[in-house]
């Protein structure tokens, strides 16, 4: 029999018995619901990580120096942390001899940063928030668009300046309906002037990203975001921006020599600084994605195996309600392969619209989720081809024991049945 | 075709005899079935029934033949293993040239696609499909194109004056109306025999007159028929009448014999 007349035939079948049908899909749909979705979520994170998130976080074509990395997943070993406790920490006049050696149109930007420091003006109460103290380009490098007002200038750099950029959030915190820009906040005791306010940066995962003060690194400020061992002249982090993706990697060789030579590393010994770019911040999300999505497999797997399991008994009992129908049909001439492609045809063809309608709802449940919960949702669109891949295959699986019941009938006794 | 032409498409006792002793020979083209002692055993739960026990049978082509026989005779048994649906316990079975006692499964499927036309007692329509697609469907498992399959259906409709009804599923049809369009299903194969078991058994007297009439005019445009029947005014349509009694051919007569034999 040909394909198009068994799928046919299949369709029709649902059409004629709509409850029984839906029941019958119900396993697959929601399996191959929950694999969309959840395929949706860590696909839209994925997205946001890898365009938005580090982006924003570190900039685009830029490496970070530091004294050690600043995010790692599983667990450092005691040893490990006391060889990265025992390194010496980045230094400002690191910052200038990288720059140094490193090609015109490189940015730098040196900086350091305290949490839970207190802040206060004239207009709102105390509240502990997070400063940075910069130095080089870091606005640019951190493509922080001011909304308001004007980024921090060179001369305010280089001298110290009392001057400061708040964050979105921060700014109409300390400032409702007062143009802060001029007026003065007070950090950890020191009266500063507000000369900008940052573009809004939005969110990842409900955390604002809008809740920061920006000041000069030679300001006072400085003294805030102090860690213990800090000399005068340290930095937390050394983030280094090439003109172009291209020179990049030259530029971390370099960058890595100029370290290694002023740490005076003998060629055996390792890096004692640490290095990453964004990829390389995208190395843990990799890997929380690898677990995300064993789980969004696993979940789903669950549900097609009741599902397949469903589907082969409700085919097994439309075997034997059509036992009549295989009689004539083998008496016709129907051979053992023509029944039981039937039969598997009309069972992959049940699952593969069951798991349709999950690719559906699916797609539904992912963006209504991406409109009410801070979770990114998007659509892969391999896992729209696996989903309804999935559902065929799972009607095949399903569908090859009554089909092969049904095909090894003997016409005879099946023409008798009525 | 007149009567006549008919008679001499009948095949003699002496004929009969000879196709049917030469074990193993292939028989002419004129023999569209030859069986040789053909037997079926089954075994019921522990006990074998003998169901046939050792049937020779020859059959020309272009033949009206019915089987008769009381239920219990075995014609049955007969009619699925000439129907290609049983396989024999021993003998030999030929139809259209082959030895078909040896086939397997899927074989015997694809003999019965091309060289069976069955016409039951019940029909046995697909329910939910229309009058056209249940002619077309022999033509499904021979591999006909589409369209090329719609065609042959219609003209096997037109056969047996249904070509009207063909839209309408089995349930809007008549008993007669439906023996019809399992005739016109059984022939649009062309098969090599049309065979026919107790075609009559559900249909009222005026209905069943009409299917014989049916088979009549077949018969007469060269189809070979064979009907299995317990009715003896229904055997008496044919040309020829095999009786079967306990798993043996009890009589083998032309009609105008049997006739006088039932009329005696």
């Amino acid at each position: 029999m040909p394909l198009s007349e068994a799928i046919r035939l299949a369709l029709q079948q649902i059409r004629v018995q709509k409850l029984k049908s839906f029941f019958t899909l119900l396993g697959v749909t929601i399996g191959v619901m929950f694999l969309i979705t959840v395929v949706s979520i860590v696909e839209g994170m994925s997205k946001y990580m890898e365009e938005d998130f580090v982006g924003k976080l570190m900039g685009i074509n830029t490496f970070e120096v530091r004294r050690f990395p600043s995010i790692n997943i599983g667990n450092t070993t005691d040893e490990q942390w006391r060889e990265w406790t025992r390194r010496p920490f980045i230094s400002e006049s690191d910052a200038r001899a990288i720059s140094a050696v490193l090609p015109p149109g490189t940015l730098w930007a040196a900086n350091t940063f305290a949490t839970d420091v207190p802040i206060e003006s004239e207009y709102a109460k105390q509240r502990k928030l997070m400063v940075f103290a910069v130095d080089g380009d870091y606005f640019e490098i951190k493509k922080m668009e001011i909304a308001n007002g004007r980024p921090l200038a060179s001369q305010e750099m280089a001298t110290g300046a009392l001057s400061v950029v708040l964050g979105e959030e921060v700014a109409r915190h300390f400032f409702p309906n007062v143009d802060p820009v001029g007026r003065a906040i007070t950090i950890a005791g020191t009266r500063y002037t507000v000369v900008g306010v940052a573009e809004k940066q939005g969110s990842v995962f409900g955390f604002s990203l809008d809740k920061f003060v920006v000041g000069p690194l030679h300001s006072p400020l400085r003294r805030v975001t102090h860690r213990p061992g800090f000399t005068s002249t340290s930095v937390g982090t050394l983030a280094i921006q090439s003109p172009t993706a291209a020179m990049m990697s030259e530029s971390m060789e370099q960058t890595r020599a100029t370290m290694r030579s002023r740490h005076k590393l003998r060629p055996a010994q390792a890096d004692d600084f640490d290095m990453s770019t964004s990829k390389s911040a995208l190395a843990f999300w990799d890997k929380i994605k690898g677990y995300m999505q064993l789980a969004g497999v696993a979940l789903p797997a669950i549900s097609l195996v009741v599902g397949a399991m469903i589907i082969m008994n409700i085919m097994l009992v439309a075997v034997a309600e059509r036992t009549h129908e295989i009689g004539i049909r083998k008496a016709l001439g129907a051979r053992r392969r023509d029944i039981m492609n039937q039969f598997l045809t009309e069972s992959a063809t049940l699952s593969t619209v069951g798991a349709g309608i999950g690719v559906a709802i699916g797609i539904a449940a992912s963006k209504i989720i991406a409109a009410t919960s801070p979770l990114p949702a998007a659509i892969a669109p391999w896992s729209i081809a696996a989903g309804v891949l999935t559902g065929t295959v799972v009607g095949i699986i399903a569908g090859i024991y009554p089909a092969s019941r049904a095909a090894r009938l003997d016409p005879i006794l099946a023409i008798r049945q009525e | 075709m007149n009567i006549d032409a008919h008679e001499s498409a009948l095949s003699t006792t002496a004929e009969r005899q000879v196709v049917t002793m030469d074990a193993g020979a292939t028989p002419s083209e004129d023999w569209v079935i030859v069986t040789r002692g053909i037997r079926r055993d089954y075994d019921m739960g522990g006990e074998i029934v003998h169901a046939l026990r050792g049937v020779d049978v020859a059959i020309k082509r272009n033949e009206y033949v019915a089987i008769m026989g009381p239920s219990g005779s075995g014609k049955s048994t007969l009619m699925n293993v000439i129907g290609c649906l049983d396989t024999p316990t021993a003998g030999e079975y030929w139809l259209n040239g082959m030895l078909v006692s040896s086939k397997d499964d899927d074989e015997l499927a694809r003999v019965r696609n091309r060289e069976i036309g069955f016409v039951f007692q019940t029909f046995n329509l697909l329910p939910r499909a229309t009058a056209l697609h249940n002619v077309e469907l022999p033509l499904v498992y021979a591999g006909v194109p589409s369209a090329e399959r719609k065609q042959r259906a219609m003209q096997a409709l037109e056969r047996v004056q249904l070509a009207d009804r063909m839209d309408h599923r089995p349930n809007e049809l008549s008993g007669g109306q439906r023996q019809r369009v399992a005739i016109a299903r059984a022939l649009v194969n062309t098969p090599a025999i049309l065979l026919a078991d107790e075609p009559t058994g559900n249909l009222d007297s005026g209905t069943s007159q009409e299917i014989m009439r049916v088979f009549e005019g077949l018969a007469e445009q060269g189809q070979t028929v064979i009907m299995v029947t317990h009715e003896a005014d229904i055997a008496a349509h044919a040309r020829r009448v095999v009786v079967l009694r306990d798993g043996r051919i009890a009589s083998d007569t032309r009609r105008e014999a049997f006739a006088a034999q039932i009329a005696g």
